[in-house]
């Protein structure tokens, strides 16, 4: 019977401390919902806290799909009072489960593109591709590589970027399977995700592989700069244009402080702030860009787009017809 | 009557943890797909089965987990025995190394594996990338340690005599094997390959990072179906077609695992040095090693090389927050915030599961009694055929009310692991719990002992070993999890997988560098940690 006594003492402390963890008031503390790609300067939350006299709580994980469908599944009764991050991907799926209390606010852009290594394709005297239809030419045969768009942000940005065009580029008598199917015919190579693609699988990659062209983003010939030049180009007219945003949660407990919050994403401090921390533009106009963002980021003038309701529509269909090519 | 009600007591604590932390998230999130638009819609589940893509992920999933399982037990029993029963310079070593795989995140494995299998990669000749075979390897890279540390402890233990005096009497090496050794270690055999089963089935980045996509499991399916399409009515269908399988595997297991005698004489052998007839299973030992050391070689080398040169520059890196404020963290911090979440997951999950062990490994009158352990014992091994993302989303949507409200509670992550490694640590108990004769526990209480000096003089000096290794498991499950940490973690308390995983996630060599730096300060960690629980000598063993 001792040995019971022990035992249950022992299984009852961490339960004990469980629940004497009460959260704290309401009127003082501001939850934010966000995505695992969330980051900005302490410095900078440390001022929002001080000037606000809040205490910001960050509820931070998945991406951006992941938290829309947490927000969804919590709408009403929300995990925490203001959300950042929810892309126009996703923006139709939570504005029509009511998800945000009023229309949520852009706060930041990002260009998901093709790109090339600069290096290989000097190294093996070849013009570089300038267009999505170049790369379905032989010259390029078995130099690209993309992520799933079942499994990968950018592989669905990409996936959207080619039915934009199909769609609206090339008109009726052109669709977007036809397309793909004519890249997978040129050796295209899926990969499940971003790090496997551009890690392990582009030659300017960590990992040092073979294929030089790559989706991903237009911010990246700003990490691969050698004496003075960047070795990543991005290939023009291949941009899709991703944005995200902010919003104060239906049914929050501090809605007054999560307004503020999304006020204070799109002040000066933080809009520059955008490109350090999270790899992204901001999105109000004239804010400057870090030096090597100005100098080499590549802004595409062109940026294909889908509306957020159709893709919420067809996402499924899109996803299971994009899944029978590709298998 | 007052020991049933003692058993009662001590199953109590860990039943009620099951149930508000996995039966009732998981069933919440089953239940919302029977739902459509309010209305109960079970027909509309049952359609989902019948699609065509979802009998195809059903097999894929049964065959890739039944062939890993098994090579995982053929290399493993050899790997036990040469690494348990003999001793050579660097054994124990070895012994530590081989868990290191356990606790490395799914992503850096991915980036490892596909490295060296890639065409132009170093083992690209093989044309396995992409292919089921990489998938087969990767599992076998995950799980063989289950295999030889759950075998290797119960065989470390087991006497040597019987196994002698048979083959004194002539019975040549295998038949020794097949007639004495066998029976004394197949319940462990087979409870470790019901774990490796689980793990398999339940993997996800593997299949899918090592399988180019174009593979799909049950596992992907759900994660595909909640976390992209938020298709609640096809995952609640996978999801109840998990557990079903599960159950079934469960009773399979449980029934394959009995034998006519549980009761096994244990003392602790002293390992012996290898002989001319140990050469085989010295020759598989290599083989895994080999195995496992590649994938871990490719890390090591890609984070010293930086520029074309050798550098320790990735490693000087750890200690600062990463370039650009991208890190809430240092990478070391997060090692330690890593370090101790397993700490208190491994003590957890080690007093849930000795009180369960004890409790189903009593013998019991009636048949209705031990029908109720039986169904106690397969219950926490649950966890483990369940799908993550399922388990996630479910504490999200259910756990919301009072006094339940632990959505955002930061302790959430070490129950969530302790739950993981919990039938692990079942796992690793039982078999040897099971092996204790009852009748020296009655001879100790004939001679006056109470029920603690009992469990001090007869359960104590077997289980020791048992728990270290049990310890070792579950400190090593805690630290390399991801799966529901990354749904749970908050981002000033990040453990290491996570940041591994925002820094693999990023452009640039030096973030790139930084992942394989702490990749390799993680494994060496681990390995270091269980080298350190295998040094633990309980002064008791010494008394037998």
């Amino acid at each position: 019977m001792r040995l019971r006594a022990l035992f249950t003492l022992l299984l009852a402390i961490p339960l004990l401390a469980a629940c004497g963890s009460s959260s704290p008031s309401a009127d003082h503390t501001l939850v934010l919902v966000t995505h695992d790609s969330w980051a900005l300067p302490k410095k900078l939350i440390a001022q929002f806290e001080q000037e606000s006299g809040l205490t910001l709580e960050v509820v931070a994980n998945g991406d951006a799909g992941q938290l829309t469908n947490k927000l969804v599944l919590t709408a009403g009764d929300p995990l925490g009072d203001v959300s950042f991050g929810v892309d126009n991907t996703f923006l139709g799926r939570a504005t029509s489960a009511g998800v945000y209390d009023g229309s949520p606010t852009a706060v930041d852009h990002s260009e998901v593109c093709v790109d090339y290594d600069k290096a290989w394709f000097a190294a093996h005297h070849l013009a570089p591709p300038t267009s999505l239809a170049d790369l379905t030419e032989p010259r390029y045969k078995d130099l690209m590589v993309t992520e799933g768009a079942s499994t990968s942000s950018p592989g669905m940005a990409f996936l959207l970027a080619t039915i934009a065009y199909a769609d609206r580029v090339k008109g009726l008598d052109y669709s977007w399977q036809t397309y793909w199917k004519a890249l997978l015919a040129n050796g295209l190579q899926v990969d499940d995700s971003w790090d496997q693609a551009f890690d392990v699988d582009f030659t300017q990659g960590g990992g040092h592989g073979d294929r030089p062209i790559v989706v991903s983003y237009d911010s990246d010939p700003a990490y691969a700069i050698e004496h003075g030049r960047s070795l990543i180009g991005v290939v023009p007219d291949t941009c899709f244009g991703e944005i995200e945003y902010a919003g104060v949660l239906a049914g929050a407990a501090n809605p007054k402080g999560a307004r503020e919050f999304v006020h204070w994403l799109l002040s000066p401090a933080v809009q520059r702030a955008l490109p350090g921390s999270m790899y992204v533009y901001p999105v109000v106009k004239g804010t400057p860009l870090p030096g090597s963002w100005a100098k080499f980021a590549v802004q595409p003038a062109h940026v294909l787009t889908v509306p957020s309701a159709e893709i919420d529509e067809n996402r499924d269909e899109w996803l299971q017809q994009w899944t029978s090519i590709t298998q | 009557m007052r020991r049933r009600a003692a058993l009662a007591g001590l199953a109590v604590v860990p039943v009620a943890v099951l149930l508000v932390f996995f039966v009732v998230p998981v069933s919440g999130m089953v239940e919302r797909g029977f739902r459509t638009d309010g209305h109960w819609d079970p027909v509309g589940v049952l359609d989902v089965l019948g699609r065509d893509y979802v009998r195809r992920a059903i097999w894929f999933t049964v065959w890739t987990s039944a062939s890993a399982t098994a090579i995982s037990v053929a290399l493993g029993l050899p790997a036990a025995y040469a690494l348990y029963r003999l001793t050579f310079p660097g054994g124990r070593l070895l012994r530590a190394a081989l868990l290191v795989p356990f606790v490395l995140p799914t992503v850096v494995v991915g980036v490892a594996f596909r490295e060296l299998l890639r065409a132009g990669g170093p083992l690209g000749f093989l044309g396995l990338d992409g292919t089921p075979g990489a998938i087969l390897a990767g599992m076998v890279f995950f799980n063989v340690a289950v295999v030889i540390r759950a075998v290797g402890a119960a065989w470390e233990s087991l006497d040597r005599r019987p196994a002698e005096a048979a083959a004194a009497l002539g019975a040549p090496p295998f038949r020794v094997f097949r007639t004495v050794t066998w029976p004394a270690l197949r319940p462990a055999v087979i409870s470790s390959a019901s774990v490796v089963f689980l793990f398999c089935a339940s993997a996800f980045g593997i299949v899918l990072t090592l399988g180019g996509l174009r593979y799909s499991s049950v596992e992907t399916q759900i994660y595909l179906l909640t976390t992209d399409l938020l298709d609640l009515q096809g995952a609640s269908a996978l999801s109840i077609v998990q557990l079903l399988a599960v159950t079934v595997l469960l009773v399979l297991a449980a029934r394959l695992r009995r034998v006519a005698d549980p009761t096994a004489a244990r003392s602790v052998a002293r390992p012996r040095r290898p002989l001319v007839s140990d050469a085989p299973a010295l020759a598989v030992t290599a083989l895994l090693v080999v195995l496992v050391a590649l994938p871990l070689a490719t890390l090591l080398v890609g984070s010293l090389r930086v520029d074309g040169g050798w550098s320790l520059a990735d490693y000087h890196r750890l200690a600062s927050p990463g370039a650009d404020d991208l890190l809430v963290v240092p990478v070391l911090q997060s090692l330690w915030i890593s370090l101790r979440t397993a700490l208190g997951a491994m003590a957890l999950s080690l007093t849930l599961g000795l009180s369960i062990s004890l409790v189903v490994t009593r013998r019991m009158g009636t048949r209705g009694e031990r029908r109720v352990l039986a169904v106690l014992d397969g219950l926490f091994m649950l966890p483990l055929g369940v799908s993550a993302v399922t388990l996630g989303f479910g504490l999200l949507v259910t756990l919301d009310r009072a006094p339940f409200d632990f959505r955002s509670a930061p302790w959430l992550v070490a129950v969530a692991q302790a739950l993981v490694a919990l039938p692990l640590v079942v796992r690793t108990l039982a078999p040897v719990l099971l092996g204790i004769d009852d009748r020296q526990r009655q001879a100790a209480a004939s001679l006056g002992a109470g029920p603690l000096r009992r469990a001090l003089v007869v359960d104590v000096p077997v289980m020791a070993r048992p728990l270290l290794a049990a310890a070792g498991f579950a400190f090593a499950t805690s630290l390399g999890e991801f799966g529901a940490t990354s749904f749970l973690a908050r981002p000033e308390s990040p453990t290491l997988p996570v940041v591994i995983y925002r820094l693999l996630g990023r452009p640039g060599a030096d973030n790139y560098g930084t992942a394989l730096a702490a990749s390799v300060v993680l494994a060496a960690v681990t390995a270091l940690v269980v080298l350190l629980v295998d040094r633990l000598r309980v002064p008791s063993l010494g008394a037998f």
